[in-house]
């Protein structure tokens, strides 16, 4: 099999050729800086690849959106990171987002909108799930479709924006052994990390919430544990860490799943 | 005539003293801060009859959500009747309403049958509360007068229903002993009236005025109390879905007064543009009761303590102190505590405490996900986590006070644009070296 190398288009890059990409494929901290989540961004970079998508990264010009600061109750630090991405986005006539991490998707979409800054904004389970009703993206002989998958729904795509149907048909796509939690959609419990819980210890109780969440997972019996938010993946991967179950359960991000079922 | 002029005092009375309370509530919202203009009438009309009148959020949990829409719905084909009591018993008429003709057989044979329906119900909901132990019911925020409070309201609604089923077998009795055209249809009662035989018509005649006045005496009593207690849900409910917040749950609602300050610093040249430094500097966050805005005291009055919020918050379900209800019932009775005074004394009055920290501890606040499932799961719309957050803006904004960790990570954002102590130059390391298979 060959290998192409990918070159990420960086935004300021194709300026400077006076080339306007379709698409802003916003990274977000995770994705840059996370070693596991670094892994996600690379594979969604590679699903636009294989898909031809015109898209470029802001790259060192990216920015924290503010989320965490904002559900830390700093609204200040919040709203100057968020009009200094605004401006950005105006210098290069950004249009339409491209996210990966819910958390992004949120704030864009409907928390921007009130400093001003109005985008077409799309998290990436909607754009595959478009690309794969439009044909562009086919998923024929995936590797893993004997696999037992579960899904746990992030909150800030599910509850917060209601995209709980997105992500299921790809996973359906992916696999013939998809199973679904007893809590789930807009029943699902939180991972435990939203809300800027994530950079925090929790408060004192008698259990993680991550642990409670990978219990139910476990109730699945499932060989993948499918996410969509660096968040959630973080939970999840020590929740089968702390119940022991990292080598019969894996942790993927759906992005990373269709890669391996694209063969890329 | 004496009875219409005993009724007219009644009424009279029922209604002085609920002026009071709602002139007394309405004193309590004029405290409260701005929160989203009340637009898009059509789509709020759709929300009102969708989750108020359609019961579809209270369907989460199918089983009692069942039994409560039946309690709803019962309600409001009951109400019919009450309204006519109430003309009846002013202008001396008996059943005033009978000129609606199929309407009216069909109202009263629901209201008879919802009756029955509505009085099983609360049967099963007395029983859940006082035998069962239900974890929804407990909680630190459940203390003994909040089950006091709910089982009185159970065993009035109860005695409304057995007065308006004696009333109607009554009437059914009494009506076909002198011959008469009965009005209406009583699929219940009919079986009911059995219970009046062998008695004189004279005896069935007061039984019938006994729950006749019970009746009514009960429903003006109860709309009294309502107010007072947790149960004000029912009046609250239905407008509290009407006003609610249109947004996804994802949304936080924006700080105006902030983006006013922070395009003031990155652009100074603003500041002769801006308005009047005269104007009173706001609080940022909330504090205390006042600062709370008209939707979020609107949501602790329509709160009825069902404890749905709770039972799903992730914070809640793993020992943490944080529970959505409290905050609901802490706002309502802080208000309750403060209001008053701030009437009297002017908005300047403090005594010393506040709604952060002497109801709620910053520790309950800290442990908020932002999760929505609370929001989600309330079946009138209450939207617990834009509290929490004006909370935690208070404390962070206005007192510098968060965990450390929390500091550590706005300072990271500040200081290099990421929650984590990483150079901006290092954004792309992740895109290197990458490459993909082609087939």
């Amino acid at each position: 099999m060959e290998t192409r190398k990918i070159e990420v288009p960086v935004m300021a890059d194709l300026f400077a050729k006076g080339e306007k990409p379709e698409y802003l494929f916003w990274v977000g901290c995770a994705g840059a800086y996370d070693d596991r989540y670094k892994k996600v961004a690379r594979a969604f970079a590679k699903i636009l690849a294989h898909l031809n998508v015109s898209y470029a990264v802001l790259g060192k010009e990216e920015t924290c959106t503010g989320d965490p600061a904002r559900r830390a109750g700093n609204e200040m630090l919040y709203q100057m990171q968020a009009l200094q991405n605004i401006e950005i986005f105006k210098m290069y006539e950004v249009k339409k987002i491209i996210t990966i991490c819910p958390h992004c998707y949120n704030i864009f979409k409907n928390e921007y909108t009130d400093l001003g800054g109005n985008y077409e904004v799309i998290n990436y389970v909607q754009l595959l799930d478009k690309f794969m009703e439009e044909g562009k993206l086919k998923i024929d002989a995936s590797s893993l479709t004997n696999d037992r998958i579960t899904y746990h729904d992030p909150c800030y795509l599910g509850r917060a924006n209601d995209i709980y149907n997105e992500p299921r048909t790809l996973l359906k796509a992916i696999t013939t052994n998809y199973v679904e939690m007893d809590r789930s959609k807009s029943f699902a419990l939180c991972c435990g990390a939203g809300g800027a819980q994530m950079f925090k210890e929790a408060e004192h109780g008698n259990k993680e919430v991550f642990i409670e969440r990978t219990e139910d997972v476990l109730k699945t019996n499932p060989k993948i544990i499918a996410t969509a938010c660096p968040f959630c993946m973080t939970m999840m991967t020590d929740g089968l860490k702390y119940k022991n179950k990292e080598e019969e359960i894996k942790n993927y991000d759906i992005a990373e799943l269709i890669a391996i079922s694209l063969g890329l | 005539m004496t009875k219409q002029i005993v009724f007219a005092i009644a009424l009279l009375i029922t209604l002085g003293v609920f002026t009071f309370t709602i002139l007394r509530i309405i004193s309590f919202f004029k405290l409260t801060k701005k929160a989203f203009p009340v637009r898009d009438f059509g789509k709020r009309f759709g929300v009102m009859m969708e989750v108020a009148f359609g019961q579809t959020k209270i369907f989460r949990k199918p089983i009692l959500g069942f039994l409560h829409a039946l309690v709803f719905w019962g309600f409001c084909v009951i109400l019919i009747g009450s309204i006519e009591m109430v003309i009846d018993g002013l202008f001396g008429t008996e059943k005033v309403l009978k000129f609606l003709g199929v309407f009216y057989n069909i109202i009263m044979a629901s209201g008879d049958i919802f009756a029955l329906l509505i009085a099983i119900s609360i049967a099963v909901f007395l029983f859940r509360r006082v035998f069962l132990h239900v974890k929804r019911f407990e909680g630190i925020e459940m203390k003994k007068i909040s089950h006091l409070d709910a089982n009185i309201a159970l065993s009035i609604i109860l005695l409304l229903m057995l007065s308006l089923l004696g009333m109607n077998s009554a009437y059914y009795s009494h009506t076909s002993l002198i011959g008469g055209t009965i009005e209406g249809v009583y699929p219940v009662s009919k079986y009911l009236s059995a219970i009046f035989s062998g008695l004189t018509v004279e005896s069935v005649l007061v039984q019938y005025e006994i729950y006749w006045w019970m009746h009514i005496l009960l429903i003006f009593a109860f709309a009294n109390m309502l107010p007072y207690s947790k149960h004000f849900h029912v009046f609250m409910s239905v407008p509290n879905v009407f006003l609610s917040r249109l947004e996804p749950l994802g949304k936080l609602p924006n700080m105006d007064n902030v983006t006013r300050e922070v395009k003031l610093m990155m652009d100074p040249n603003a500041a002769f543009a801006a308005p009047a430094a005269d104007a009173p500097i706001e609080r940022f966050g909330v504090k205390d009761a006042e600062d709370a805005s008209w939707k979020n005291y609107f949501d602790s009055l329509a709160c009825t303590e069902c404890g749905r919020c709770t039972s799903v918050c992730p914070a809640n379900i793993t020992g943490k102190k944080l529970s959505p209800r409290k905050v609901m019932m802490d706002l309502r009775a802080r208000m309750k505590e403060k209001g008053p005074k701030l009437i009297k004394n002017g908005k300047d009055f403090t005594d010393n405490k506040s709604l952060i920290r002497d109801y709620i501890s910053e520790e309950e606040l800290w442990a908020c996900t932002t999760c929505n499932a609370c929001a989600k799961e309330c079946p009138i719309n209450i939207n617990h986590p834009t509290l929490i957050v004006d909370m935690r803006r208070y404390l962070v904004m206005e007192e510098g006070s968060a965990p450390k960790e929390v500091k550590a990570m706005l300072s990271n954002i500040e200081n290099n644009g990421a929650p984590w102590q990483y150079s901006s130059e290092d954004r792309l390391l992740w895109a290197v070296d990458l490459e993909m298979n082609v087939r």
